[in-house]
């Protein structure tokens, strides 16, 4: 077994090229999902007729299911409904269903997680609902779901990994095709290996921090 | 063609449930193994020794940091290459969501202990209980609440992430879905039956959950 290093080199840029495509895939991801989980959030928190039933429905259809079927779901089955789309759109679209639904959850729990003595407290001394939202719930609120919406975003960036399935030329894809194409394993998944830890484990690594960091900054504490 | 489609459908459930015994004992087999190495995780991880809790923060760190998909393939094309031995894609799937599942049972346990006041611990060492009496009849029982709905979320993710399996060439229920897709071409039809399927699996464990999270720390 020996280890081609000079292969290695040949497929870099290959490899670059697709960490761009999973920074891409993932920060489109997490930022559509954060404008579904704004507009749906306030609609569960303030139940809003039918709507939240809805919000609600949605939630646990995209928590509750793999996200393997809903891509596959999106690219195999949308076209036969007569909706064409590339592989990259279908990952946008189904990441977006699942990280929209998550991020929700997130924010609606840290709104939830405010102590009602905070709120009664503002109310007790006079401020109108909109100063309240804007002095009280949503900075604390803003504070507590923090660390929870880094962790999703950490998960959603993992989660592009899944887009390979469906040929978006991701790192796991490149992989996959250099190893059907030279066959060259052994080093193909060592380069794989090496981009996941230098991409992810430093962010995983934060997010334990933050966590500990947030933890002595509660209120109360 | 609705008609056409149940059909289908009806034709179709022995192959499907073939295929669907492939994932739930996947994701049994996942879910058992996750649950006993997570226990053992927990258990180790507040022993307070030093250098155990060094090797299990790597574990867990590694576990985070690479996806699932990646350390499935990371096994199934790895493990032949660098130890000499070929495991099926069944038994790598099962490895991976155990290997995985634990970290993430075992972080719960370790926060379920953790939270158990110091007085319970050094209680029962000073009457004089053993290691294995101290966390067998003081500190997991009392943990098992703490633990339970997180646990089961957890248990929910497996059954998500096996789904992955097929990648890798496990003829699960997905797989047999495609087969099925590749003969009729009732895509919309098979693969809302194969969400449905994960959904009235995963939904109940949820909200079971969510309910005995609910009922537990109101009490």
């Amino acid at each position: 077994m020996t280890f081609d290093f000079a292969f290695i080199l040949s497929t870099l840029p290959a490899f670059l090229k697709a960490v761009g495509v999973t920074l891409q895939v993932g920060l489109i991801a997490i930022a559509t999902s954060l404008v579904v989980a704004l507009i749906n959030a306030p609609i569960l928190l303030y139940r809003i007729p039918v709507l939240h039933r809805l919000v609600a429905l949605y939630v646990e259809l995209a928590r509750n299911t793999p996200l393997l079927i809903q891509l596959f779901f999106v690219y195999f089955a949308l076209p036969a409904l007569g909706v064409k789309i590339s592989g990259f759109a279908a990952a946008i679209i189904t990441m977006t269903f699942l990280g929209g639904a998550y991020l929700t959850e997130v924010l609606r729990a840290g709104v939830e997680a405010v102590p009602v003595a905070q709120l009664e407290s503002g109310r007790s001394i006079g401020l109108s609902e909109l100063q309240l939202l804007r002095h009280v719930i949503l900075p604390q609120a803003g504070l507590l779901s923090l660390p929870a919406l880094f962790a999703n975003f950490i998960f959603l960036l993992k989660e592009t990994t899944v887009v390979s399935a469906v040929a978006v030329p991701e790192i796991l894809y490149t992989t996959k095709s250099y190893i059907a194409l030279y066959y060259k394993t052994y080093e193909m998944l060592a380069v794989m290996t090496l981009i996941c830890v230098l991409l992810f484990l430093p962010l995983s690594l934060l997010l334990s921090r933050l966590e500990r960091r947030l933890q002595h900054g509660q209120f109360g504490s | 063609m609705a008609s056409s489609g149940l059909e289908l459908l009806l034709v179709s459930l022995p192959q499907l449930g073939k295929g669907a015994a492939q994932t739930l004992a996947i994701s049994g087999l996942g879910i058992l193994f996750a649950t006993l190495g997570g226990v053992l995780y927990g258990v180790l991880a507040t022993l307070g020794k030093h250098g155990v809790n060094i090797v299990l923060r790597i574990y867990l760190e590694l576990f985070r940091a690479i996806p699932v998909l990646v350390w499935l393939y990371l096994l199934f094309f790895g493990l032949p290459i660098f130890l000499g031995v070929s495991l099926p894609s069944f038994w790598c799937a099962v490895l991976v969501l155990a290997l995985w599942g634990a970290s993430e049972v075992g972080e719960v346990v370790r926060g379920a202990l953790l939270s158990l006041p110091r007085g319970q611990r050094e209680a029962g060492l000073s009457i004089g209980l053993s290691g294995w009496q101290l966390y067998g009849y003081v500190l997991l029982p009392q943990a098992l609440k703490r633990m339970t709905p997180p646990t089961i979320n957890v248990y929910t993710r497996i059954i998500k992430t096996s789904s992955l399996a097929v990648l890798i060439g496990v003829v699960d229920v997905i797989k047999v879905g495609q087969q099925i897709i590749e003969r009729t071409y009732e895509s919309v039809l098979i693969y809302g039956a194969l969400f449905l399927f994960f959904f009235f699996i995963c939904y109940p464990l949820s909200a079971a959950s969510r309910a005995l999270e609910r009922r537990w720390t109101h009490a």
